[in-house]
């Protein structure tokens, strides 16, 4: 299961589409948008997404961590457009016969997500915007 | 030959446009078509160090050779998750 989508995120939805009765484990990773950065309030996100590319990775992510480790299923969900505060932009469910492969999986998938799935994130913080890995692209509206 | 470039978040921003349509020679390549976008877009930009690029939704080397009606994502700095 792969979703990208402006509307809010709900684990359930992905925890139920991968469990199984051959699973002793699901690892959940939820990804949420906190109110401070690098030392400064931030007020919200806004996500964008290069599809269908971002949905190809992320299926090539599955594939890859699926050769990897004894793991069953997997769903991820990213939110794209604006993301408050306390609101999740990302959501991975990996279900596996045992815990330590999920887990592994799991910390394997977030991070090469943010290496490779073109998804960009822009945080409006208190006085301005940045694209994030981006430092040129600041502005400040003070 | 004819391809269409997508520019993405802060690249977008700084050429003024997600979406360029350029002519280039027959075997030009991604550094080519990024020369020219440079120019051709509504404001000039200069590619960021870091930057990706990808035809019809692959990762490719600044050396990949384009096609006629092939599109080039160029890929700033991503931050998903």
């Amino acid at each position: 299961m792969i979703i990208i989508t402006e509307q809010p995120l709900d684990p359930n939805v992905l925890t139920g589409a991968v469990r199984d009765d051959t699973d002793g484990a699901v690892i959940t990773f939820e990804g949420i948008t906190r109110n401070h950065n690098d030392g400064r309030g931030v007020e919200y996100l806004e996500y964008e997404a290069y599809r269908p590319m971002a949905d190809e990775k992320l299926q090539e992510l599955m594939d890859e961590i699926k050769d990897r480790w004894e793991i069953d299923k997997v769903a991820v969900a990213h939110r794209i457009g604006r993301v408050d505060i306390g609101e999740l932009s990302l959501v991975i469910a990996v279900s596996a016969a045992h815990r330590r492969p999920a887990f592994e999986a799991t910390l394997h998938f977030v991070d090469r997500l943010k290496e490779v799935v073109p998804i960009w994130k822009k945080e409006y913080f208190e006085g301005g915007e940045v694209w994030i890995g981006d430092p040129g692209s600041e502005r400040t509206t003070a | 030959m004819k391809i269409v470039i997508k520019l993405f978040a802060g690249l977008r921003d700084r050429a003024g446009t997600g979406d360029l349509f350029i002519e280039l020679p027959s075997g030009a390549t991604v550094k080519d078509a990024i020369d020219t976008a440079q120019h051709n877009a509504p404001k000039e930009w200069t590619a960021p160090t870091s930057l990706m690029a990808a035809i019809n939704n692959e990762y490719v080397g600044f050396n990949a050779v384009l096609s006629d009606g092939d599109e080039l994502a160029l890929i700033p700095p991503v931050s998903g998750g």
